[in-house]
């Protein structure tokens, strides 16, 4: 029969925690500050409440005396915290690098099934065709804005370690570039002349790979190009090198093909028109999506995996922090037995005593968290990386702790904290009062 | 050996928390498996086998292509044994998402990367057939092809003339990586560079290549057959880079550059912070059993020892968990690998990685008892006793 009972008892529990981490994940922020609120309520203003508190009170008290096994269950947390939002936040910067790069209002058209524009080509009667598609915006003089754009890679070397070479891409653009693109600014030098070999670097791209300041010179295809001038744009765009599509193709052999057309559309809702006019055309066989689409969907593999990797990595941490926390709680639960026994024989009931331990275990792991997210956030908000991306070549991209990630990392703490307390503390409230006391 | 109960007992004297404490160990070891395997996937080039050999490639990019009237010149280079040629295809089979590492190679390619271990047989049937592939057995596996297989593979890059992106092939051979082999070496797909010529839209692709494999007659040659090669072009619209095939290899896994180190370094911190918790637990374990260790003292065991039985307790303690959550790894590496399609090329977990997790469990027990096992030495039996 007691078996039962306590088989029973076990599986409770169990659903009980079931049924918290259920709601918990599922609670937006403003549902967990009212429980928040309520619960501090409670705590003012009911007779077990004020109990509550006082039991509490001493506990925390002795926290100071427990100082080493007391951080075991803060450091423990603040990791987990920390490593999960850190590999958020870069799977999160990578793919809003990326998603910032495209917008609605433009497309690009690349030749069919290609994925990625070093992969495609595109000739010059094909381009003029696309230019000329219905749908694409004209400019004052009625000509399409619209630039045919070629992508090849270069070896430069990455300043972190100057021993390995980095694929950077450089990007030869049409004239209506500056129309099309209109986030690029300059913030140095000069643009680029067309036809006399200059190129003008993206931030990123200055940041990350040696020998891109102004007036030095870089070598591509044999020749000697000149850097004259800086560009941001808060986006891919940074990683990149830019020169007009002539220079790049009479350079690399190109002929008067390019790889990629990105064209201004007259309207967002234009899109569907101008994709079905293309695919209509028997002289063309391209892929067709809004910028906004091509560069999301590159983001995709990596973010998937980066993210994939993070939440394994913070759950296998989190099951050692659960269980460095029960450990130290159950150690203090039992150090204080006497204590919590002497509580309950002259009269506070077990609620209290469940709560307080609880309550012990969640500030400890509020703080654990509160220290991992914060670290994080203090080195790695805005650090800047890079990796390969779809076009064979380097990415620049930054970590975006934003947030929502900040609060991601607090709600996996205290979960934590709350399985971590969660036993012991019924272990205190179930021991019977004559045994605790008898305990030395 | 013979305290072997004393120690076990004292391990297990608080059931739960060490089942708490094993767990910990047990989750940062499988972390440290899973570390190590990340680490190997990200140097892939440290195979011992590909000393001898050399690539050249274009100097400014790896998309620039090399006219092949280069191979008989790199040929001529004294040290110089045999020179291939391997062209990038950009593969895909059937879905966007199953890249294919393939590569149209010269036909001697076979006799260079001698670690390609093809049957004889289907090395003749191989060679007899124009369309034929060989693939690398993990490869095979991973679509279920089998010898005799007709495969359509897409190139992201190249039509054949007719304009059709999809070429056919016929597998004729699959291909075990012999032992030393680089990591992933059982991915790859190879085919006839004549029938990558023939088929290509693109002309240019007949006196074209990718890159060359260059073999020496020894390896120490490198660096002045690697000058001798680059000077062939300096100068000229085509100029090349030489360099070990180690060096080559890195530098594609450095192209993925910041996050290798940064999954690495995020990893070892955690590892670190649950070794750190352990300790502070094993320690506390020991502080509990003070007036224990005194009573040993007191019945004539010597103080080395009480040292020794709480450092082979911390030992035992930190292999029982690790050696979990190590083959634990071996289990979970494989699938995270499989869910990633073929993102992440895990290699399963070696010798290698057990004989480095197991050296740091040893000095990890070692270090997390050595505290406690100090206190527990200089204990004075009066004291410990009495409960001071």
């Amino acid at each position: 029969m007691n078996r039962i009972k306590k088989l029973g008892f076990g599986l409770l529990t169990l659903l009980l925690v079931a049924a918290f981490l259920g709601v918990w994940i599922a609670l937006p922020w403003q549902g967990i500050v009212a429980l928040g609120l309520a619960f501090t309520a409670w705590m003012a203003f009911s007779r077990r409440g004020r109990q509550t508190w006082q039991v509490t009170r001493v506990g925390l008290a002795t926290v100071v005396q427990r100082l080493g096994s007391s951080s075991v269950v803060v450091v423990g947390i603040a990791g987990v915290v920390g490593v999960l939002v850190a590999m958020l936040a870069m799977s999160d910067g990578f793919a809003e690098t990326l998603r910032a790069t495209g917008n609605d209002r433009t497309a690009i058209v690349l030749r069919g099934g290609s994925q990625a524009e070093l992969n495609s080509i595109l000739d010059r009667d094909s381009a003029n065709v696309v230019m000329q598609a219905p749908g694409v915006k004209k400019d004052a003089k009625g000509r399409p804005i619209a630039s045919g754009e070629l992508v090849v890679v270069a070896n430069l070397t990455r300043k972190a370690t100057p021993d390995t070479d980095a694929n950077v891409p450089i990007r030869g653009v049409g004239a209506d570039v500056w129309a099309l693109r209109d986030q690029v600014r300059i913030v140095a030098g000069r643009t680029f002349q067309p036809g006399l070999r200059e190129l003008i670097v993206g931030k990123g791209a200055r940041a990350q790979f040696a020998g891109l300041d102004i007036g030095k010179s870089i070598r591509l295809a044999g020749q000697a190009w000149t850097v004259v001038g800086e560009f941001t744009s808060g986006d891919a765009l940074e990683s990149e090198l830019w020169s007009d599509a002539e220079s790049v193709a009479s350079a690399y052999r190109r002929g008067s093909s390019v790889q990629s057309v990105t064209v201004m559309l007259a309207s967002p809702q234009a899109f569907p028109a101008f994709q079905a006019a293309l695919a209509a055309d028997p002289r063309l066989k391209v892929d067709v999506s809004t910028t906004q689409a091509y560069f999301s969907k590159q983001s995709e593999g990596l973010t998937k995996v980066l993210r994939a990797v993070g939440i394994t990595v913070g759950l296998i941490m989190a099951i050692g922090a659960i269980f460095g926390a029960l450990n130290t709680m159950f150690a203090a639960v039992q150090a204080r037995a006497r204590e919590i026994a002497t509580l309950r024989a002259i009269g506070f009931r077990g609620l209290p005593v469940v709560v307080s331990v609880m309550l012990e275990t969640m500030l400890l792991a509020l703080l654990g968290g509160l220290v991992g997210a914060g670290v994080v956030w203090l080195v790695f908000n805005g650090y800047t990386a890079s990796t390969l991306g779809s076009n064979f070549s380097q990415v620049v991209f930054r970590f975006h702790v934003s947030g929502a990630l900040l609060w991601t990392g607090i709600k996996w703490a205290l979960a934590i904290g709350f399985i971590g307390g969660l036993f012991p503390a019924l272990r205190a409230a179930r021991v019977p009062v004559t045994t605790a006391l008898r305990e030395l | 050996m013979k305290y072997m109960h004393l120690i076990w007992a004292a391990l297990f004297r608080r059931k739960t928390r060490t089942f708490f404490t094993l767990a910990s160990i047990l989750a940062a070891f499988l972390l440290f498996g899973m570390l190590d395997a990340t680490r190997a996937a990200f140097s892939s080039g440290d195979s011992v086998i590909g000393v001898d050999r050399l690539i050249t490639a274009s100097r400014y990019s790896i998309i620039q292509s090399l006219p092949v009237s280069l191979t008989t010149r790199i040929q001529a280079i004294p040290g110089v044994k045999a020179v291939g040629t391997a062209n990038w295809f950009g593969g895909i089979y059937q879905d966007p998402k199953n890249f294919v590492l393939s590569f149209a190679v010269s036909d001697n390619y076979l006799d260079i990367y001698h670690e390609i271990d093809l049957p004889a047989d289907q090395r003749k049937v191989f060679e007899a057939t124009r369309t034929g592939a060989i693939v690398g057995e993990a490869l095979a596996k991973r679509f279920g092809w089998k010898i005799g297989d007709k495969v359509p593979l897409q190139s992201t890059i190249f039509p054949q003339r007719s304009g059709d992106k999809t070429w056919p092939f016929d597998i004729v051979g699959i291909y075990k990586p012999a032992p030393g082999a680089a990591n992933g070496t059982d991915q790859q797909f190879f085919f006839h560079h004549k029938y990558f010529e023939d088929a290509n839209a693109f002309r240019s692709v007949g006196t074209t290549v990718g890159w060359y494999a260059v073999q020496l007659t020894s390896a120490d040659k490198a660096d002045s057959v690697a000058k001798a090669i680059d000077a062939l072009s300096a100068n000229s619209d085509h100029e090349t880079k030489t360099q070990t095939e180690q060096a080559f290899n890195a530098s594609f896994a450095k192209q993925l550059g910041d996050i290798g180190l940064i999954v690495s370094a995020i990893m070892g911190a955690v590892f670190f912070t649950l070794i750190l918790l352990t300790g502070n637990t094993m320690a506390q374990a020991v502080r509990e059993r003070t007036s224990e260790l005194a009573v040993l003292k007191t019945i004539g065991f010597s103080s080395r020892s009480v040292l020794g039985m709480v450092l082979a307790e911390g030992i035992l303690l930190l292999m029982l968990g690790g050696v979990l959550g190590l083959a634990l790894a071996g289990i979970v590496v494989p699938i995270v690998a499989k869910g990633s399609g073929g993102m992440l090329n895990l290699p399963p977990i070696g010798a290698q990685t057990w004989l480095t997790g197991l050296a740091l469990m040893v000095a990890i027990g070692a270090l997390v008892g050595a505290l406690p096992a100090r206190r527990a030495i200089r204990l004075n039996i009066v004291d410990a006793l009495a409960g001071r």
